[in-house]
């Protein structure tokens, strides 16, 4: 916690193997930082309104409304029905991605080979199955650690840099979100070696964002946003 | 009508030609070797598009998917459409337009009401036609994913922006679609009148379905 000048609250943290998948509902007022340790190779997130998932992330309407397909520090993870799961209010790796989907068993089976290597969405599944969700509840996850370009032509090219050791993201919960990680590389991810690294994930309390809050004052449309978010906690 | 919208195609062997009106729903399915056409008769019409496997309507299409299997995120001819669970759905065999979106998904009440202004979330939109049309089926919100738009323009830049700009059909573009296996179609025409993605002005489009046999 060292990049806090307050002291904070840590409620819990735990360090997530590569290829494990791990679930958690981050309460409105805590934020979640997920830290890669050693160098991830992405990281897979499904979000939902903890308290009725039939809400749940938005790949499109993310991108659309802030038109932007990259997330980073200011930037808001929209659900489906105009409200905001998570603002991102720290960020040391920069990229995260929107567009690439998760790996599956065929993309795993593609890249690496026979073989029992973990998929994002068989772990997605696992987790859902915990929470008495499935298959219809998966959408288009984010990425964590992840640069994925679009060229001139719209053809899709992986960056590196975005995940490394030390990288971290804090997501900060504007409502009950129930978080889903799936430690497995990115499915563009070029690496044809199985090999993804341990995430520290660490939840701790967070004031809620006053009116100078960057990701609340980002734009006009954050500000609708969070005006609709907070709806749901008045009276 | 639009003179074009036939051309290519047996008469005898359409199966269905309707026209749909601007900013309503639609639901069919498609067997498998049947080939749809979407008509944009009016041009620079959004139409959005959701489809699933008929005998298993958990199994969807995935936009992710799509992207990632032809490395790229505009559609034309020779684009797959992948399901979620990594099948082909349908193909696009033909296509007079060139690129359709399928980043920018589709437009809601909510999203309006963030996007426009929080009195726009009375306006209709694509995500209450899906209902209705995902209604006439048994299905419901937890069947909503990422969805094609046939006719519309959502350039990305290296850098990372994104933007709905006007389309780049014109009256009387068609797209053709084979199925690959039994699917349900499900279709918006879009009533967003907010930005450019419809030339301000939802218009009418033509569906029609024919058989190679």
């Amino acid at each position: 916690m060292s990049e806090h000048t307050e002291p904070v609250r840590v409620i819990w943290e735990e360090v997530v193997p590569g290829g494990a998948y791990w679930s958690r509902v981050i309460r409105r007022g805590t934020t979640l930082r997920v830290t890669d340790l050693e160098g991830s190779r992405g990281v897979a997130l499904l979000a939902y309104n903890a308290d009725n998932p039939i809400e749940r992330y938005n790949a499109a309407d993310t991108t659309k409304i802030q038109f932007r397909i990259f997330m980073s520090k200011g930037s808001v993870l929209y659900s489906d029905m105009g409200r905001v799961l998570f603002s991102i209010t720290e960020d040391t790796a920069r990229y995260h991605d929107t567009l690439g989907g998760c790996s599956n068993r065929a993309t795993n089976r593609a890249k690496y080979g026979e073989g029992d290597y973990p998929n994002a969405r068989d772990n997605f599944l696992l987790a859902l199955a915990k929470r008495d969700l499935g298959k219809k509840d998966i959408a288009p996850n984010f990425n964590l650690f992840a640069h994925v370009v679009v060229e001139a032509d719209g053809g899709l090219s992986w960056k590196e840099g975005a995940s490394r050791a030390g990288a971290f993201i804090d997501l900060r919960a504007e409502m009950n979100v129930l978080a889903v990680l799936a430690n497995c590389p990115h499915p563009l991810d070029p690496s044809s070696s199985y090999g993804p690294g341990a995430i520290r994930v660490t939840v701790w309390d967070s004031p809620p964002p006053g009116p100078e809050d960057l990701c609340r004052t980002g734009s006009a449309e954050a500000r609708r946003g969070f005006e609709n978010t907070d709806a749901l906690f008045v009276g | 009508m639009v003179a074009t919208a036939l051309t290519g195609i047996d008469p005898g062997r359409i199966v269905y030609d309707e026209v749909l009106p601007a900013r309503k729903p639609w639901a069919h399915v498609v067997e498998k070797g049947q080939t749809l056409r979407i008509v944009d008769l009016g041009g620079n019409q959004a139409v959005d598009f959701l489809v699933y496997n008929a005998h298993d309507y958990a199994e969807r299409y995935s936009a992710p998917d799509t992207i990632r299997a032809q490395n790229n995120i505009f559609l034309t001819t020779g684009s797959k459409l992948y399901s979620s669970d990594g099948n082909v759905l349908m193909r696009i065999v033909a296509d007079s337009v060139g690129r359709h979106d399928t980043s920018g998904g589709a437009c809601s009440c909510e999203s309006n009401s963030v996007r426009f202004g929080l009195d726009k979330k009375w306006q209709h939109a694509c995500v209450e036609n899906f209902l209705t049309a995902l209604g006439w089926y048994g299905l419901g919100k937890r069947d909503l994913v990422s969805n094609i738009n046939f006719f519309m323009n959502v350039p990305v830049t290296p850098e990372g922006s994104l933007e709905i700009v006007d389309g780049i059909s014109d009256p009387g573009s068609t797209v053709d679609l084979i199925a690959e296996t039994d699917v349900l179609v499900v279709i918006s025409n879009c009533p967003q009148m907010n930005n450019p993605c419809n030339g301000y002005n939802p218009t009418p489009i033509r569906l029609i379905v024919w058989t190679d046999s």
